[in-house]
């Protein structure tokens, strides 16, 4: 292997001379519309990509050796920066993996909650598509529209948790607070402006718009079949024709009790897969106009009781010796867990979520393994992007909507 | 002499243990009292050597030879409707058992079942690539061979994934630690500036809890800070004027103070 | 005959300001830095958001450039990883001078919470960084104050700037 340095800088063994006639460029990995840290080397023939390679890693922080080397409570944190556009998800998916593992009963109060937020979060991460998308493709006021409605549900966010991106709001249990006094009135009132501002503002610039549909409208077609090959989730499976959603087919939460309907898109392409992303966002908002009357008649209880895991909460830590020493030992030594593994998949603005972890009943868990939707949309850009012109290639990589964060890990 | 350390996993460890600590375990229940489940796994069995099964948290878990790896999932996706490999990976025993535990999530999206398929393997050993099956297995087996340095045959393209192509070692082994070895800690510096630069940069600081008194660049001189790069000797700090918002570093025990008026 | 000179003495100042070459290029420099728009995590996305409509970082003079040869100002959002790290000098190696870098997040300052293998601690290993911006992630207001900060720090500096000569001498 050659000594790279700063002269003869390093290029991965890859031939930029060629015999035949392609062209090697390379894309990234600081390129404004590559959503963070992707690099892509493209293969060209003329204008038509020949053969697209993806290369990941630059933001690999290693999270999942992180994982093993902290207690359970510890590591939830960390799951903020996971898919950092939707954090909430990325901790709920861990929290409700090892409340499987722990055999616990989240309080009703605490699901209402964490279905609300879960729902906020999905808004806030469909509008980010749509923003970053729309910017990529060339539209720049979109931008700035959704930015203005995303800083709208940031505020919710941030009144609830008192942080605007990295929430860590639901904890293994349940969720640390109860919604401040008019979080619900302002909800209504957030949730009345975004169908205003998706009827009129984003549909009417987009939908219909012909520069927007001829930069989307077949371009970045996966069919059904390779759709599940590749292992797409989320709004790229959906996008191919395929009804399948995890709040829907295996409810967790409290997702069974409610009536929304999954947007399925037989387009395959990327202007079927925006479409779909503006009706889970309605989706998402009729959902949350469903809970807001079902936090009344919950008990105000929003951790979970059991002792040997979670601690008590604070009056009791307070007041009682049982309950001090509980969490003495919980916060120093930390949870321990039965021996088992666990794998639980959970719907992500992005696809399938889901923790597998291996406990050894240590306070560590054993191996901890986040399967990302993003990592394996990244791989679909393998075959995506084979034989189409290089304009659309930004295109391919937006309506992907893989954030690194969780791609690398 | 040194206490003897075993260097087989250097993950963090718990430092106290009760005694009388009984693990409890996860529940499990037979493969038979799930009548899909079990449909699955006596067309299975029909085909490949199961070496034991059981259903564990809503997912069914089967043990095979890893030889039999490609053969299973073929099965699994032909006649079982396993459609899509939802993850795959490897957890690493070779400290405790001398192998590897690789695993297979797969989905099943009609019945809406899922199953893990589990195997062991020593290191050294590659196992075949599904590639062929699942092109999910593309991405993932570079990252399980990036990551514990189990090699799948017949892959496209077997070459790290997430770490650049030059590193050493395997991270996410028991045997790696947490904070990165010699290779990892001067990466960045040797191929950037050549390893002459390593005195002049100097190595990384990884212990968060340290505050270093006489540096000047970082943040923990509250008080007795200097401009960018200044030398400091021990001893001979001179105290600077900063200016300050008011609220900030406001001595409570002398003088008039409206936030304690406001407390009283 | 429309009398169109105005008589300057008696309307109050003279067409002329008094000033030093280091105060007028200071005040050029400082009031049009461009940044190069390198989101490396999630403080990318407050960088984004800063640059959004609510927070409004145009009105800074701060336009965000893709391409190192137009900015002067990198700031580094988010974390650095090692595979990374040759990348991320060799922008700042094409960044024409003067050149400023805001360290965005505790990542990029010290490594942050990835105490891993994998992350650089702190991207001043590699980089000579101006202004370390604090938080995980820091809120748009916060990158706005580092940006006036850096302002400020500019103004102070000599015009016929070779501050970052000592610096790559130390690092090459």
């Amino acid at each position: 292997m050659q000594q790279p340095n700063k002269l003869s800088p390093f290029f991965e063994n890859l031939n930029f001379e060629r015999d035949d006639n392609t062209m090697v460029i390379n894309f990234g990995p600081q390129h404004p519309s590559a959503h963070g840290q992707l690099r892509l080397i493209l293969e060209l023939d003329g204008e038509q990509v020949v053969k697209a390679h993806p290369d990941i890693g630059y933001l690999h922080r290693g999270i999942e050796k992180m994982a093993e080397n902290m207690t359970y409570n510890e590591f939830l944190p960390t799951t903020d920066r996971l898919d950092y556009i939707a954090s909430t998800s990325n901790n709920y998916a861990y929290a409700l993996a090892v409340e499987k593992l722990l055999a616990v009963e989240v309080p009703r109060r605490a699901q209402v909650i964490r279905t609300m937020l879960l729902e906020l979060n999905r808004i806030i991460s469909h509008l980010f598509f749509i923003a970053t998308h729309a910017l990529d493709v060339g539209a720049m006021s979109v931008f700035l529209y959704a930015f203005r409605e995303r800083e709208f549900a940031m505020d919710l966010m941030e009144d609830y948790c008192g942080a605007r991106l990295t929430h860590s709001a639901v904890r293994i249990g349940g969720v640390p607070l109860d919604i401040p006094s008019d979080w619900l009135a302002n909800m209504e009132k957030f949730c009345a402006n975004l169908e205003h501002e998706l009827e009129h503002t984003y549909n009417a610039l987009l939908q219909e718009n012909r520069i927007w549909k001829m930069r989307l409208e077949n371009v970045g077609v996966l069919s059904a079949e390779d759709a599940l090959s590749w292992g797409c989730t989320g709004p790229m499976l959906r996008g191919s024709g395929i009804a399948y959603d995890i709040r829907k087919e295996e409810p967790y939460e409290l997702y069974g009790e409610l009536d929304f309907d999954i947007p399925v898109s037989d387009l395959n392409d990327s202007y079927g897969r925006y479409r779909l992303y503006m009706a889970e966002m309605t989706q998402s908002v009729r959902i949350i106009r469903q809970l807001m009357p079902m936090y009344a008649d919950t008990k105000p209880q929003l951790m979970a009781h059991a002792p040997q895991y979670i601690s008590a909460p604070k009056e009791e830590i307070m007041t009682q010796n049982y309950a001090l020493m509980q969490h003495f030992v919980l916060v120093t030594q930390g949870m321990r867990p039965p021996k088992g593994e666990v794998y639980v998949p959970t719907e992500s603005p992005k696809g399938e979520l889901g923790f597998y972890i291996k406990s050894e009943g240590d306070p560590y868990a054993y191996r901890l393994k986040c399967r990302a939707p993003s990592f394996f949309h990244t791989g679909v850009l393998q075959q995506l992007l084979v034989g189409v012109y290089i304009a659309d290639v930004v295109t391919i990589i937006g309506t992907t909507n893989i954030v690194f964060g969780e791609v690398d890990r | 002499m040194r206490k003897y350390v075993p260097k087989g996993n250097v993950q963090k460890q718990s430092y106290y243990t009760d005694r009388f600590h009984v693990v409890p375990s996860t529940p499990r229940t037979k493969v038979e009292t799930d009548d899909v489940f079990a449909t699955h796994l006596k067309t299975l069995e029909a085909k490949i050597t199961v070496k034991s099964s059981r259903i564990e948290l809503n997912c069914m878990v089967v043990e095979i030879n890893h030889e039999d790896n490609f053969k299973a999932l073929e099965v699994l996706k032909e006649e079982c409707g396993y459609a899509m490999l939802s993850e795959m990976s490897a957890v690493d025993y070779l400290a405790k058992d001398k192998n590897f535990e690789v695993f297979y999530q797969m989905l099943n999206l009609k019945e809406v079942k899922r199953m893990r398929l589990v195997m062991r393997i020593e290191q050294g050993l590659a196992l075949e690539s599904v590639v062929p099956l699942y092109n999910s297995a593309n991405f993932a087996e570079r990252e399980m061979f990036d990551m514990f340095g189990i090699v799948s045959n017949n892959h496209p393209f077997m070459k790290r994934i997430l770490m650049p192509d030059d590193w050493e070692g395997n991270p996410l082994l028991k045997t790696y630690p947490l904070h990165g070895d010699e290779f990892a800690s001067w990466y960045e510096v040797d191929k950037i500036f050549g390893k002459d630069a390593r005195d002049v940069i100097g190595p990384e600081s990884r212990d968060e809890g340290k505050i270093e008194r006489y540096d000047s660049k970082r943040f923990s001189r509250v008080g007795y800070e200097v401009p960018f790069g200044t030398e400091v000797t021990p001893g001979e700090e001179v105290k600077t004027e900063i200016e300050y918002s008011k609220t900030f570093l406001v001595d409570y025990t002398k003088g008039e103070s409206k936030t304690i008026e406001e407390r009283k | 005959m429309a009398q169109h000179q105005v008589n300057y003495t008696s309307s109050g100042g003279l067409p002329v300001a008094l000033t030093t070459v280091d105060h007028l290029v200071n005040w050029g420099r400082s009031n049009s830095l461009w940044p190069l728009t390198y989101g490396l995590a999630c403080c990318a996305i407050e960088m984004m958001a800063a640059g959004g409509s609510r927070y409004d970082f145009d009105r800074f003079g701060t336009i965000f450039r893709a391409s190192p040869r137009q900015s002067d100002v990198m700031i580094l959002a988010g974390t650095l990883s090692k595979k990374h790290a040759e990348f991320a000098r060799r922008l700042y190696d094409q960044m024409t001078e003067p050149k400023w870098v805001i360290s965005m997040g505790s990542c990029a300052n010290t490594g942050g919470m990835f105490n891993t293998y994998s992350t650089v601690q702190g991207v001043d290993r590699i980089i000579p960084v101006d202004i370390y911006l604090p938080g995980c992630a820091p809120r748009p207001e916060t990158l706005q104050y580092a940006l006036m900060m850096l302002q400020k720090k500019i103004r102070k500096e000599s015009a016929n700037m070779n501050k970052n000569t000592k610096q790559n001498l130390r690092l090459m």
